[in-house]
């Protein structure tokens, strides 16, 4: 792979994980003013603010990588949900806390294990996201693991919802250990992380964290993928255009 | 309750490469530059304040490193940063953000946590005192009220992203708590 090469892929590749924690950080704002109470309600904005923060990064860095002048606004403001390459866990609606915390759980477990190796990675800036990002996950992750517990092992209600939540959820974990050409070339080029192989991790730790909180863990019978391709769910659209519409409106508009 | 005088290797190197600098006078005129969320703490203090250089022609550059990745104070910084070197004659400065290494609270200053405690905020304890993890403990984060120990976690996040919110069983005062990262 030539250097341009390279770089475009990396460009790509940083650009999806930019998608992934845009779309999360917006999901997880809607709770803003309806969280189950005020302590609640704030912790759930500043782990928003967490995956926020990361998609600036990321999408900074991609501009640079890109060197055509766009922005981070560019790049969250003026993209269609076609172009958009989130997986497709993230933009599912909130619902209720339980699949709030379900996805959470699932994406947190995923992150502890993702971000310990993009530490790892050659190029630098990855590095140093993941060097931030790391040690914000682990208060994310015992956050949602707490809940994940109280809620599995509280009320018959509160466990129903959130058995309802992992069951639901749990055909869209698969994606977030796919692995394709263009991630492949940057693995081998000791950028990317291998996703695929924290499968076993994560399962083994997701296992365990639900049979503590006395839920089953789903069968692998069914699978949802398409995000990394540009394919999603309804309700990405309904996402971007409440996201976008005061920079679509005004467009270029600062403050 | 007096500090066991014991400074973590991260803030010994920082006071270091301080002391070694080449232009003192710029640490010392920034040092009243302050936190937009906690302002009783510099930017020193706090250790957001990275490193500063000035070449032969006199432009200043100023390294800043954000807490947390989504920091909304970060831009109110560098504004601040800027506004200080305009009002002591500079023209010509930059103010940098740097991502590597990650900030930590091991680059608090002891000032600072003396501060952070006259200010209401309990400093992150040091992993003696808090659990293995180094996460928030559940218990016994010191009250800055009135020291008592007897205290509990309330939430895991506070106010903001660098604070979480402890209550005191005997003061009976709410408190944040300055998270260890």
């Amino acid at each position: 792979m030539t250097e341009t090469d390279l770089k475009q892929a990396t460009m790509q590749y940083v650009t999806r994980l930019g998608d992934d924690s845009i779309i999360l950080s917006h999901r997880i704002s809607e709770w803003c003013s309806n969280g189950p109470f005020l302590e609640e309600d704030l912790a759930l904005q500043n782990v928003a603010l967490d995956f926020l923060g990361r998609a600036r990064m990321y999408f900074t860095y991609a501009a640079e990588l890109e060197g055509e002048g766009r922005t981070e606004d560019d790049f969250a403001y003026l993209r269609d949900e076609r172009q958009y390459t989130n997986l497709l866990i993230n933009e599912l609606p909130r619902v209720d806390f339980a699949h709030t915390m379900a996805r959470q759980l699932f994406v947190d477990v995923f992150n502890t294990l993702f971000l310990q190796q993009q530490l790892q990675s050659k190029d630098e800036t990855l590095a140093a996201v993941a060097a931030k990002a790391v040690k914000e996950t682990r208060y994310h992750l015992r956050r949602s693991h707490e809940w994940t517990l109280r809620l599995g092992d509280g009320t018959a209600e509160s466990h129903q919802r959130m058995q309802n939540a992992v069951d639901n959820l749990w055909g869209y974990t698969h994606e977030m250990f796919d692995v394709d050409a263009l991630e492949q070339q940057l693995i081998e080029a000791g950028i990317a992380v291998d996703s695929a192989a924290l499968r076993p991790q994560w399962l083994e730790k997701v296992t365990a964290i639900l049979t503590e909180a006395t839920l089953t863990v789903p069968e692998d019978s069914w699978v949802v993928r398409g995000g990394r391709t540009g394919y999603h769910t309804e309700n990405l659209g309904h996402l971007l255009t409440e996201m976008q519409f005061l920079h679509r409106a005004h467009p270029g508009v600062t403050w | 309750m007096s500090d066991i005088p014991v400074v973590s290797n991260a803030w010994a190197e920082r006071l270091q490469h301080r002391q070694q600098s080449q232009v003192p006078e710029l640490w010392d005129m920034l040092d009243v530059v302050n936190d937009p969320e906690v302002p009783a703490l510099s930017l020193w203090d706090l250790g957001v304040l990275c490193d500063l250089h000035k070449d032969e022609y006199g432009k200043v550059t100023v390294w800043i490193t954000p807490t947390y990745s989504g920091c909304p104070a970060i831009s109110t910084m560098q504004d601040d940063i800027e506004s200080e070197l305009a009002r002591a004659g500079f023209n010509d400065y930059e103010v940098k953000t740097k991502l590597a290494p990650a900030w930590t609270t091991d680059w608090l200053s002891p000032e600072g946590r003396r501060k952070l405690r006259e200010y209401g905020i309990a400093p992150p304890t040091q992993s003696a005192c808090g659990n293995a993890s180094g996460l928030t403990p559940e218990f016994g984060v010191e009250c800055p009220h009135c020291s008592s120990s007897d205290t509990k976690r309330l939430s895991e996040f506070g106010s903001t992203a660098c604070k979480a919110l402890f209550q005191c069983n005997d003061c009976h005062e709410a408190f944040d708590y300055f998270k260890q990262i």
